[in-house]
């Protein structure tokens, strides 16, 4: 497991409140893993806090997966 | 009561903000008071000087000053966790006399304020799992009055804006309530023609104007973890003037 994808799993794991044995990358922050419309607002945050940036809201709209998170990650970060 | 707590209290410097930003500081918040002129901000400085409270100047129609004064307060005393969003004006007229300069200043100034000074306070408080968002509404927001269609249609606004705030954010335990002050006697209320005001107090059953510290007392109350259960909700302090 890749660096990011271990500190955005630890994020959605604390953030969401799930084991971090079910934060899977297919994982759907809604469907999976029960977060709110607010939790969702909140994941955002703690992403852009752990990787020291401003996620749009329009590009923020289209994480809903831990993957889509990893992806944006590695996209848009260095 | 309210150790620990840091409290930013809007329109400050004067009346109803001057008497909360001091009962505050009184029951041990930090208190930051802002008005809108540096001679204001001076003015809170000094009256909050024995308890280690300041004033700073804020225009509160301006998204840039909004955010740098909240910047300056965290980096000198740490995040916001008490709101009151007092700051107000009134541009009285009759609506058929009523230019747009009028209902935008005071739509703005009243209720605009409270969208932005919330949004800005809320992201430390979510993550702080606390915090307290207490916005002055007024009685004129629920009973309507002659000549302040634009204030009554900001008060009635912010009291929208508070249950629906309360619900967004009731799970990370802050809460959002309003206070609507009936007749107060403040520089505002004592611009009115004295035959206004003894009309307005023979509806008033307590046969008084409200003093600052009635309001001030209310604030304290809804700030503290005594109210930490009561959300959405708008306390009303009028004498019965007006009962909900």
């Amino acid at each position: 497991m890749s660096d990011i994808e271990q500190r955005v799993k630890k994020i959605v794991s604390e953030q969401l409140g799930a084991n971090e044995a079910d934060v899977k990358n297919e994982s759907s922050f809604v469907d999976d893993l029960g977060a709110d419309s607010l939790d969702t607002v909140e994941l955002v945050m703690a992403l852009e806090e752990e990787f020291d940036c401003e996620i749009p809201d329009e590009e923020a709209e289209k994480i809903t997966t831990v993957q889509q998170a990893i992806d944006y990650v590695n996209a848009n970060l260095k | 009561m309210l150790e620990g707590q840091i409290a930013l209290v809007t329109g400050a410097s004067r009346g109803i903000g001057a008497a909360i930003a001091s009962e505050l500081a009184k029951q041990g918040a930090k208190v930051i008071g802002t008005a809108t002129t540096d001679s204001g901000a001076e003015q809170i400085s000094q009256a909050l000087a024995g308890v280690g409270g300041l004033g700073l100047a804020l225009d509160v129609n301006d998204p840039a000053q909004v955010e740098s004064v909240l910047k300056a307060i965290a980096d000198q005393f740490g995040e916001v966790s008490v709101l009151v969003n007092n700051a107000g004006i009134t541009r009285d007229t009759l609506l058929m006399r009523m230019k747009d300069a009028d209902w935008d200043a005071v739509i703005s100034t009243n209720l605009t304020s409270v969208y932005r000074m919330s949004q800005a306070v809320l992201r430390p408080m979510m993550k702080a799992r606390s915090g307290r968002i207490i916005n002055i509404s007024s009685v004129v927001g629920h009973m309507g009055n002659a000549g302040q269609t634009n204030y009554a249609a900001a008060k009635a606004g912010m009291a929208g804006f508070t249950r629906s705030l309360a619900a967004e954010v009731g799970s990370r335990g802050i809460t959002v309530n309003c206070i609507a002050p009936g007749f107060i006697d403040t520089d505002m209320t004592r611009e009115l023609p004295e035959n206004v005001r003894e009309e307005l107090l023979k509806r008033v059953p307590m046969n008084r104007f409200g003093d600052v510290g009635d309001i001030a007392a209310a604030v304290v109350f809804l700030a503290s973890s005594s109210a930490s259960y009561i959300t959405g909700e708008t306390l009303h302090v009028n004498g019965g003037m007006y009962m909900a």
